[in-house]
């Protein structure tokens, strides 16, 4: 467990680092900045490797809980980090040549790994202030990168995300500041403790009705997801992989799986399935009618999520299992999309669908991977998506709920439907003649653009006892007794 | 020293003159007696951003220039970030834990006298570098930068 602090340390000096030495060196040596935050990124994602199946706490400082802070690896983070840290390897090795279009890479490297920190810190936070900085250092990190190219659009939606946010920030420190004029104490596990031996009086309710509402900001599960589709793709295209891929997850379902099922032990009857049937429905139907490319992908994000939900909300094991499942396969596949589009747009300059077609003759790798993505969420077989949305599905018929099985279907049939659209407009049909001499994206895209699509297939095989057992089995259980979270903490 | 062209009128200056070295003098103790009186890093660092700003609203932005150049200011921020981080880190090696005290540990000392907090002074005066810096950073970025939007450009070509 001596490791733990290090996924905070480490990206966090890394930041500072790149900003140092980039004034150091006037500037001059951009390679500098894409080499350290390589190297942060594939060692903090090779040492979560070592962290499955693995549970423990850190003490910071030799202040023992409940008065000092805490920092707690159990099944579901230690599942979300490395997710978390691949996805952020395969966006810093993309970022190497896309970035070159933007000046001042330095900051960019630097607010992306205090992203990283802060992602990082919130999977392994075992404290509720402490949580809320972290979610408000990778927030924060994430609305001054939306805004990145600083055009008119990227700036307007940087702000509205920014209002959004903190709107969300302000009510999860409201109930915050309510859990510790109840108990007096600030840590997660004393307090799920100290809930579970009180009454679950009005305060409280409110509470965990204020921690739902800001994490489903955060998660943009509809009606909360207005930032999303304007957010997502003004960012540039590593840092919306990052985004739809990860932050949405660690900063809205993470914490709001975290707070309602191990701190509350509330698991909301069918109130989360129903706000997933809601956003697999809207999030699709709206995405069917995009022109642009991101923000068709946008959309799909609040759709999957919904899927995530859903399965979540069901409460069964096999529900849940599938929802983290599905949210690993999501993670895999949208950053893959949203990588696809940015080397789309590397080369044409273009994020409306009209205005490409058959790029497949001139982009064999951005097609093909982005053909994979493409089958993958929409749920064919053999890719992980099919196995994933195949037994949410499966959950929901087990749990007796028919109705939201064949819901789930439909949304997926959408799915299919908008992402053959996509297919269709970018990658097939005829080559406009201005853009014949077109190349393939360059070699560290087309790079983390195969590890992506590889990983497609690869995660596939989750589902094989061992592996799921490793992997999968004890986030599920984790989620399901809010005990083992407590005796991780209290001894 | 004054420059007669840009800032506000000489009797600003001449009070700025007087009064900028204690201002900053002042969040220096702050900062440095944080683990005995009230205040502390970030208190201290405001402080001290204070006296920059103090200078850059009655002197203009050459003076500051000057003083505290742009690059000058991010590496301090930087590397005020980064002390903070490495005493944090010299913990797990020198006090068993990740922000340990590890020089309190060692030498003790007795409370209330000022080489009581072992490593709390050294965090102080890191946040202190790292507040100080930032907060003048966003103030001289917010004063003397402006975003020109392409619409604005249109906008100001069609008035014209």
């Amino acid at each position: 467990m001596n490791t733990l602090p290090y996924f905070v340390l480490i990206p966090l000096a890394g930041a500072f680092l790149v900003v140092f030495l980039n004034v150091l060196t006037r500037n001059k040596v951009r390679v500098i900045s894409e080499i350290l935050a390589n190297v942060i990124t594939l060692a903090l994602f090779i040492m979560t490797i070592f962290m499955f199946n693995k549970s423990g706490m850190y003490v910071i400082g030799k202040w023992v809980p409940p008065l000092g802070i805490n920092l707690v690896l159990d099944g579901l983070s230690g599942l979300m980090l490395s997710i978390v840290n691949l996805i952020a390897f395969t966006a810093t090795l993309f970022s190497i040549n896309y970035m070159r279009r933007y000046t001042a890479n330095n900051y960019y490297y630097a607010l992306f790994l205090l992203m990283l920190a802060g992602m990082n810190g919130v999977l392994l936070s075992g404290d509720f202030f402490n949580l809320f900085v972290f979610i408000e250092i990778a927030s924060i990190a994430s609305y001054a990168l939306v805004g990145f190219g600083t055009e008119a659009d990227e700036l307007e939606a940087s702000f509205k995300y920014m209002v959004m946010g903190g709107i969300a920030s302000t009510f999860i420190l409201l109930a915050i500041a309510l859990l510790y004029s109840q108990f007096g104490v600030l840590n997660m596990a004393y307090i799920s403790e100290a809930i579970a031996n009180s009454e679950f009086n009005i305060l409280l309710k409110f509470t965990l009705f204020l921690f739902i509402a800001a994490f489903s900001v955060k998660a943009a599960i509809i009606p909360f997801h207005a930032w999303l589709p304007d957010a997502h793709p003004a960012a540039p295209a590593p840092i919306s992989a990052m985004l739809s891929g990860v932050v949405i997850k660690t900063l809205g379902l993470y914490a709001m799986i975290r707070v309602m099922y191990n701190i509350f032990g509330f698991n909301g009857g069918n109130m989360l399935a129903y706000m997933g049937l809601i956003s697999i429905m809207v999030g699709g139907l709206l995405a069917l009618g995009q022109m642009d490319m991101k923000r068709l992908l946008a959309y799909s994000s609040i759709s999957q999520i919904g899927y995530i939900i859903l399965g979540i909300g069901l409460g069964t094991k096999l529900g849940i299992l599938a929802a983290l499942f599905h949210l690993v396969n999501h993670s895999v596949f949208k950053s893959l999309l949203f990588m696809n589009s940015g080397s789309v747009y590397h080369r044409l300059g273009t994020r409306n669908l009209d205005e490409m077609g058959g790029l497949n003759k001139v982009m064999p790798i951005t097609g093909g991977t982005s053909l994979i993505a493409s089958l993958s969420i929409s749920g064919m077989p053999p890719f992980n998506g099919f196995f994933s949305k195949l037994l949410i599905i499966i959950a929901c018929i087990q749990s007796g709920h028919t109705i939201f099985a064949f819901w789930a279907i439909a949304g997926s049939i959408f799915t299919l439907a908008y992402y053959m659209k996509m297919q269709r407009y970018a990658f097939f049909g005829s080559l406009k003649e201005s853009y014949k001499s077109i190349k393939e994206s360059p070699f560290f895209m087309s790079v983390s653009m195969i590890i992506l699509a590889i990983l497609c297939l690869a995660t596939s095989f989750l589902l094989i006892p061992q592996l799921r057992d490793a992997v999968l089995t004890p986030a599920v259980e984790v989620i399901l007794n809010a005990d083992t979270y407590k005796a991780l903490v209290i001894k | 020293m004054t420059n007669n062209k840009s800032g506000l009128s000489e009797i600003v200056k001449s009070v700025c003159c007087w009064i900028e070295g204690f201002i900053f003098l002042f969040g220096c103790y702050i900062v440095l007696f944080g683990h005995l009186t009230p205040g502390g890093g970030f208190a201290g660092g405001v402080i001290m951003a204070a006296s920059f700003i103090l200078i850059m609203l009655s002197f203009g932005k050459e003076r500051t220039d000057k003083l505290f150049p742009r690059t000058r200011t991010t590496l301090v921020e930087s590397f005020g970030a980064l002390l903070f981080i490495a005493v944090a880190w010299l913990g797990i090696y020198y006090g068993g834990g990740f922000f340990a005290n590890f020089l309190h540990q060692k030498f003790g000392g007795t409370p209330f006298t000022f080489l009581s907090g072992g490593t709390i002074p050294i965090s102080n005066v890191a946040i202190a570098l790292k507040v100080m810096a930032g907060l003048f950073l966003v103030f001289y970025v917010l004063s003397t930068h402006k975003v020109i939007l392409d619409e604005d450009i249109s906008k100001t070509e069609k008035d014209k």
